[in-house]
């Protein structure tokens, strides 16, 4: 490996340990999780935000929530020594979003363009019946 | 070798290997998270291709999705707390923290596992609906996963026990609490997109 940046770090790995510092950062993470868990469901019954925006309101919080693991409980940094695993993480994230948006985009697409199949069968003039 | 400045020492030998090892185990991870993707883009397209069968309102529990969120989380927080006592190298601690872990993930399973029973009994399987196909495979897919961790756990709880905390070990006990941590990040997203948007629509 690289000799010139000696500090790469694992990622799951904090760093010089100190046991106070680990423990405070599974704290920290765990509350912040059931928080956010807590505000999802909170979200999916309240009158505050608007119907069709619960989803998007869930979305944001479970995004969050990935957040919050990533940083408290897989220890990913932004730091020098977490280059390479923030690295990698950023091009699964692009990846996930090319699939799961490019997905919903076709199909969605494909869907308004086609005509339901029951629809067209009935267009269809069946033989032997004129 | 010139340290450009910094205080670090350049890793070597055991130190060296294990972030190889964290490393290459990550990039594996976010692979399966891909994976994972591919499965929810599958399942958003589908989830209103009831086929008149029962929609996602109709078979959830609410009640059952928190509990096993709250097993999940948990589990991950005593996995972590099983990785500090690894590190300080205290066996009672670290069998004590996985053994917890390995209990909240069994009992995730459990309920998971009483939850598609209930939904094949009434006639809700794989087999109804495009919808209900995607279903069982995207959060089978996450149970399946959990159900390798948990003989891994086994595994690790045994190998720390007869082995000891040796540097092999310990790259062992890292790679297992990645894998651990990726699944309950995963579980978000099965909670959010499968059981709280299918309530709420």
């Amino acid at each position: 490996m690289n000799s010139e940046r000696p500090g790469d770090r694992a990622p799951g790995d904090e760093g010089p340990f100190d046991v106070a510092a680990a423990l405070r950062s599974y704290v920290i993470g765990l509350v912040l999780a059931a928080l956010l868990t807590a505000a999802s469901f909170w979200a999916l019954h309240t009158k505050l935000i608007w119907g069709p925006g619960i989803g998007m309101a869930l979305a944001v919080l479970a995004a969050a929530q990935m957040g919050v693991h990533l940083v408290f409980f897989l220890h990913i940094t932004t730091g020098p020594d977490n280059t390479n695993n923030a690295l990698a993480l950023a091009f699964g994230v692009l990846i996930v979003t090319l699939v799961v948006a490019g997905t919903l985009w076709i199909m969605a697409n494909l869907n308004h363009h086609y005509m339901p199949m029951a629809l067209l069968m009935h267009l269809i003039p069946t033989s032997g019946t004129g | 070798m010139s340290a450009s400045g910094s205080a670090l020492a350049a890793p070597s030998g055991h130190y060296q290997k294990r972030i190889l090892a964290g490393y290459g185990f990550w990039i594996f991870l976010l692979s399966d998270i891909i994976m994972f993707s591919a499965i929810f883009a599958a399942y958003a397209v589908l989830s209103k291709a009831t086929a008149g069968g029962p929609d996602g309102a109709q078979l959830f529990h609410l009640d059952v999705a928190a509990i096993e969120t709250g097993c999940l989380l948990l589990s991950s927080f005593t996995c972590g707390l099983a990785s500090i006592a690894a590190a300080v190298r205290s066996q009672l601690w670290t069998q004590a923290g996985l053994g917890l872990t390995g209990l909240l993930g069994a009992a995730f399973l459990v309920l998971e596992v009483r939850e598609f029973a209930g939904m094949i009994a009434q006639g809700a399987g794989p087999q109804r609906s495009a919808f209900l196909s995607a279903f069982f495979a995207l959060v089978g897919c996450h149970g399946i996963h959990v159900s390798a961790g948990l003989l891994w756990l086994g595994t690790m709880m045994a190998q720390v026990y007869a082995k000891g905390f040796r540097a092999d070990i310990l790259r062992r006990l890292l790679c297992f609490n990645l894998f651990w941590h990726a699944l309950d990040i995963i579980w978000v997203g099965v909670l959010t997109v499968v059981y709280l948007m299918g309530l709420a629509a």
